[in-house]
């Protein structure tokens, strides 16, 4: 068997897998949200927090509500690496410097990941465990608690109230990630992935002297920076390095944990909704477009065009014998097309096109399927702009699930496709035409341009890979890329959340002849072109400049 | 004015609970319930897959080696130990700048891109130093002069990607079995070793795909040198 067939015979596993668990798996999340019962550890815990589950809230205090519990989890996280030299568990690691713990707290607060940092030399296990990777799944939890205000907005009719957030973030972490990861972990151990709190210590080698190591608690942080599609990897190699990512299978099991979530939330949205086959509708749009991407990937890398790769005979620089190219594209499509952010195997040194491909993977908005809770909520925004579309060509009040679109949903709608390629460019522009930043480029020419381009497309999207060649670790990056994310992780949910209460707000209005049928193939297809035109025209300057020049050249 | 001051304080301290709460609950009590659980049913791999030749632990079998003779005076990179089936390049893995007093294994991409060092779109003869184009180059000549031996040249053409390229992690535990065997003629001589026994032994060692598609055919560097060491220690 070719290693080409190989690939494909992989994908091919992959979607089997996903469409297995997509039914029971999404059914059961609606169920999460919308059961009137409380767990018993669950009323335990509201008790702590003080809050009733019970409370409906309306758009502006579900809004107070995530914004408080980020800002908390900021500034706890912050803390924690401040204090890491005075801390137990440190591994003698000293405190982080404050523009790196800043840019450290909001990456993974915001569910972006993004590290400047290299994890083996500078978070010890309390950091780790007690710090990142709880915000591994609250910051997914968040997510998926903002995608079900705006479900909620859809579904419901002449109120304005949208749910309790504290309620929702506590069933998405113990009824969701938590069970889930848990069980990922187990497996990730089974297959040789580390757990340990062992400090550091030499192990001895074949040729004589030692090898030094430091353990951790690495396949609780993998399952769940998978699942929560966060990104953040414990060793500064991310998933590539062996004690995260140990065979070709647990490569491919990562993936499946990377889009389970996103992929499912789509029936989740139709059981919500009542009717399952508007979720459908959505799930083939993310669909087609991880599956054209991922074939995309797997041509150009096979292909491995480049002049160094010629001269290699393989684009195998920067990936991993186990899981050679095929596995190595998969997994690069689904965690640029998810907010996850976690590599296998290093985006800079792909194709040109190969590179350019996980860019304009995230700057699609990271919603083919997208992050947890952020690819739902992302797409059902470009949904909105897509009916919006077909209105103005047919000269019809558009409506999307029963609920007019009007001036002031249009208005909220851009404004959330606006705000990011507003971020990424302007960002990108400042640090190119300054003086000092280009000087953190490891390459030069296209390829440096696209090093700045990829770092703040991947923080404004709250992504969190990166063409690594780029050294992040300067106060002007650190700063800017901490900028980035937390503005392109919380305005967009302001706009989300204040579209969800306009639309909770409305008396549905009945579905007639007129009616565009948001559940038919022909829908699926408007929104893939409205996705890709929006995309395109926003980006295409700024790709042309970096991974286009490359590619062509 | 007073009134959302209050309501602010009020909010914020029931979020910082609720962070406490949480973190309670998968920053303490999950990752120590699955490293119980690992630590219980999986000793060996929760604590990295050693392996021990000889009463000794030699490393792990999931984390490559160098495989390399001792630093001679004025040298700043040693020479590969060519008796040993050497692993891939391993450009990537930095230098400590942080924390040296620790010395960890660095884990690590070279990140260079795919035209770094290319003129008019192809590697030149002479590329320039530390570019992509010089670092395929230098160990595509390494890998040629170094598994040639007499009556079996090796061809440029016949020295597969992963011999010439650094690994995502700069760890990589294993090469392609085409690498393996581009070296086999090598070991044979350098051990006194029939190229029969040798070959036999990266056969041995070579494992195809998982479940027959998952990844790509490899070889573990480290186990192929000890299985090699008793071969050549028996003979």
């Amino acid at each position: 068997m070719g290693p080409v067939l190989a690939g494909v015979l992989q994908l091919l596993a992959l979607i089997g897998v996903l469409a297995l668990v997509y039914i029971p798996f999404g059914t059961y999340m609606a169920r999460v949200y919308s059961s009137q019962k409380h767990l018993r550890v669950e009323k335990w815990i509201y008790k702590g927090i003080g809050a009733h589950p019970d409370t409906e809230m309306t758009w502006p205090a579900y809004l107070r509500a995530v914004l408080a519990f980020s800002a908390v989890g900021v500034l706890f996280l912050y803390l924690l690496q401040r204090l890491q030299g005075v801390l137990p568990g440190s591994l003698g690691f000293s405190s982080v410097n404050p523009a790196q713990s800043f840019n450290t707290a909001v990456s993974f607060v915001t569910n972006t990941n993004w590290q400047s940092y290299y994890g083996e030399q500078t978070m010890g296990h309390v950091v780790q465990t007690a710090g990142l990777a709880v915000q591994n799944f609250v910051s997914a939890a968040v997510g998926m608690a903002v995608a079900v205000a705006l479900v909620r907005g859809f579904a419901r009719s002449r109120t304005g109230e949208l749910g309790n957030f504290w309620s929702d973030l506590v069933r998405g972490t113990l009824r969701i990630l938590v069970p889930v990861a848990a069980i990922a972990a187990v497996i990730l151990v089974a297959c040789g992935a580390l757990q340990n709190f062992s400090g550091i210590h030499e192990v001895g080698q074949f040729m004589g002297g030692t090898q030094q190591w430091n353990g951790g608690a690495v396949a609780s942080q993998e399952a769940i920076k998978e699942v929560g599609t966060n990104g953040g990897g414990y060793f500064n190699a991310n998933s590539a390095h062996p004690f995260e990512n140990p065979t070709a299978f647990t490569n491919l099991f990562e993936v499946f944990l990377i889009l389970v979530i996103p992929f499912s939330l789509t029936r989740t949205f139709g059981v919500l909704v009542g009717n399952v086959r508007q979720g459908y509708a959505i799930l083939a749009t993310m669909g087609a477009i991880w599956l054209g991407f991922t074939a995309l990937m797997m041509w150009t890398e096979f292909a491995h065009h480049g002049p160094a790769l010629q001269a290699a005979g393989g684009a195998m620089e920067g990936k991993e014998v186990r899981f050679g190219v095929g596995g190595s594209s998969v997994f690069a499509v689904a965690t640029t097309l998810t907010s996850t952010g976690a590599v296998d195997s290093f985006h800079s040194s792909y194709t040109g096109l190969g590179g350019g491909l996980t860019m304009l993977s995230m700057m699609l908005g990271e919603i083919a399927p997208g992050g947890t809770g952020s690819g739902l909520y992302g797409i059902l925004i470009m949904a909105v702009i897509a009916v919006f579309i077909a209105g103005l060509m047919v000269g019809r009040t558009p409506e999307y699930l029963g609920k007019k679109i009007g001036g002031r949903e249009m208005k909220l709608a851009a404004c959330y496709i606006l705000i990011t390629p507003a971020l990424v460019l302007v960002f990108t522009a400042a640090s190119m035409a300054l003086p000092t930043p280009p000087h953190s480029m490891l390459n030069s020419g296209a390829h440096g341009f696209s090093e700045v381009l990829y770092a703040f497309t991947s923080a404004a999207n709250n992504n969190g890979s990166a063409f690594a060649g780029l050294n992040a670790n300067t106060d002007w990056f650190n700063t800017m890329t901490g900028l980035a994310m937390l503005l392109g992780r919380f305005l967009p949910m302001v706009f989300v959340l204040a579209l969800a209460g306009s639309l909770a707000e409305q008396q549905p209005v009945p579905v007639t002849a007129g009616t565009l049928r948001t559940e038919k193939p022909l829908f699926t297809g408007l929104l893939v072109g409205a996705i890709l035109i929006i995309t395109g025209l926003t980006y295409f300057p700024a790709l042309a400049l970096g991974p286009l020049a490359e590619g062509l050249a | 004015m007073n009134n959302s001051v209050t309501n602010t304080a009020r909010l914020l301290g029931a979020a910082l609970r609720a962070l406490l709460v949480l973190t309670l609950v998968t920053g303490v009590i999950y990752p120590l319930a699955v490293t119980g659980v690992a630590q219980a049913l999986f000793h060996d791999k929760a604590n990295g897959s050693e392996i021990t030749a000889d009463g000794k632990v030699v490393g792990s079998s999931l984390i490559g080696q160098q495989y390399n003779l001792p630093l001679k005076k004025g040298q700043e990179t040693p020479d590969p130990d060519l008796r040993w089936f050497q692993g891939r390049p391993a450009n990537g893995l930095g230098s400590n700048s942080l924390n040296t007093r620790y010395q960890l294994i660095l884990s690590g991409a070279t990140n260079l891109s795919a035209d770094s060092g290319a003129v008019h779109g192809t590697c030149p003869a002479e590329p320039e130093d530390g570019t992509l184009c010089a670092q395929v180059r230098a160990a595509k000549a390494a890998v040629v002069k170094d598994n040639s031996v007499p009556g079996h040249p090796v061809k440029p053409a016949e020295v597969p990607a992963d011999a010439v390229t650094s690994s995502g992690s700069g760890l990589d535990p294993a090469i392609s079995p085409a690498y393996a065997g581009l070296q086999v003629h090598r070991v044979a001589a350098r051990n006194g070793l029939s190229v029969a026994a040798v070959e036999a032994l990266v056969k041995d060692h070579t494992r195809s795909r998982t479940l027959g598609f998952l990844g790509e055919p490899r070889v573990n560097v480290l186990e192929l040198n000890i299985a090699l060491k008793d071969l050549a220690a028996k003979r």
